[in-house]
């Protein structure tokens, strides 16, 4: 299986929908269980993301079941590796929440779930990749090799 | 509670967030003086300066716009005579990147026939911003 450098672009909206719907139920939902095992399935989804393929998460195969035979072929595909990116700042996040609610600390765990919401939802309503922007003043950082 | 809290500053972050995005997306600043402006030569870009104008893209491997960008850039370079258009990897380039301060990608920077930046935007530009800019630096030319 080669990994698929292209994707609809309208899937990764319906992707980030979904990712935003599930981490704004983290942050409403004031129940301690019922907030860990939604982080621990959005962190395996964003695991399966980044590091098997846009493709392979489970909300990905959602779109392709439900979404996609609805509103037909996409007029135009997007280069996969920003959105890869962006999945692997998620899951970042995510887990540092994880983490922090597993290690007491709530409020930790409600704040770095806020920051991966807001650029789920970013994504989701607009396109902008939030992690995407982050990328070249991280690399600006970082000791110039290049 | 929290929860709820931190649900609300996220919402508002977002729009926030949006709104600057659209605002600052292709906006080109108005031109620096000319006594501080960078001046790029044909040796740094690797491609000999338009006659009149240079559009200088630095794009990113993870950059959704890039790409978008690169069409409306080429397509102004196309109609406007004197102009080219060099897109410059920005991870080739950091030294350059820091130097000339480029925090995204794409930017976008206009030089003048000199070579010297005139001005530039951050993000997907709309072609009538970059035919303004190109006007701009054109008839500020001496």
């Amino acid at each position: 299986m080669s990994q698929p450098t292209q994707v609809d672009p309208r899937g990764l909206r319906v992707v980030a929908g979904i990712t935003a719907a599930v981490l704004a139920a983290v942050l409403v939902i004031p129940s301690e269980p019922v907030r860990i095992v939604l982080l621990a399935a959005q962190v395996a989804v964003f695991a399966v993301a980044a590091l098997v393929g846009l493709q392979a998460s489970p909300y990905a195969k959602v779109y392709a079941a439900v979404v996609r035979p609805r509103i037909g072929p996409p007029a135009e595909l997007e280069d996969a590796r920003p959105p890869r990116f962006a999945q692997i700042v998620g899951l970042a996040f995510t887990t540092v929440a994880l983490v922090a609610l597993l290690a007491g600390a709530t409020t930790v765990a409600l704040i770095a779930t806020a920051f991966a919401l807001v650029a789920a939802l970013l994504n989701a309503a607009v396109g902008l990749c939030l992690g995407c922007e982050m990328y070249l003043v991280l690399r600006r950082i970082a000791p110039s090799g290049a | 509670m929290t929860g709820l809290v931190v649900l609300a500053v996220a919402l508002v972050a977002t729009v926030v967030i949006a709104l600057v995005m659209r605002w600052r997306n292709g906006r080109f600043a108005s031109a620096a003086p000319a006594d501080d402006q960078e001046r790029l030569t044909a040796g740094q870009l690797g491609v000999p300066l338009g006659e009149r104008a240079t559009l200088v893209q630095f794009s990113s491997a993870f950059c959704a716009p890039c790409r978008a960008t690169r069409v409306v850039l080429a397509d102004v370079a196309a109609a406007v005579p004197g102009v080219v258009t060099v897109d410059i990897d920005a991870e080739e380039h950091l030294q350059l990147v820091r130097d000339l301060g480029i925090m995204r990608t794409p930017t976008v920077l206009v030089l003048d026939a000199s070579g010297a930046v005139t001005t530039r935007a951050s993000g997907l530009p709309r072609r009538d911003q970059v035919l303004a800019a190109l006007d701009r630096t054109v008839a500020d030319a001496p």
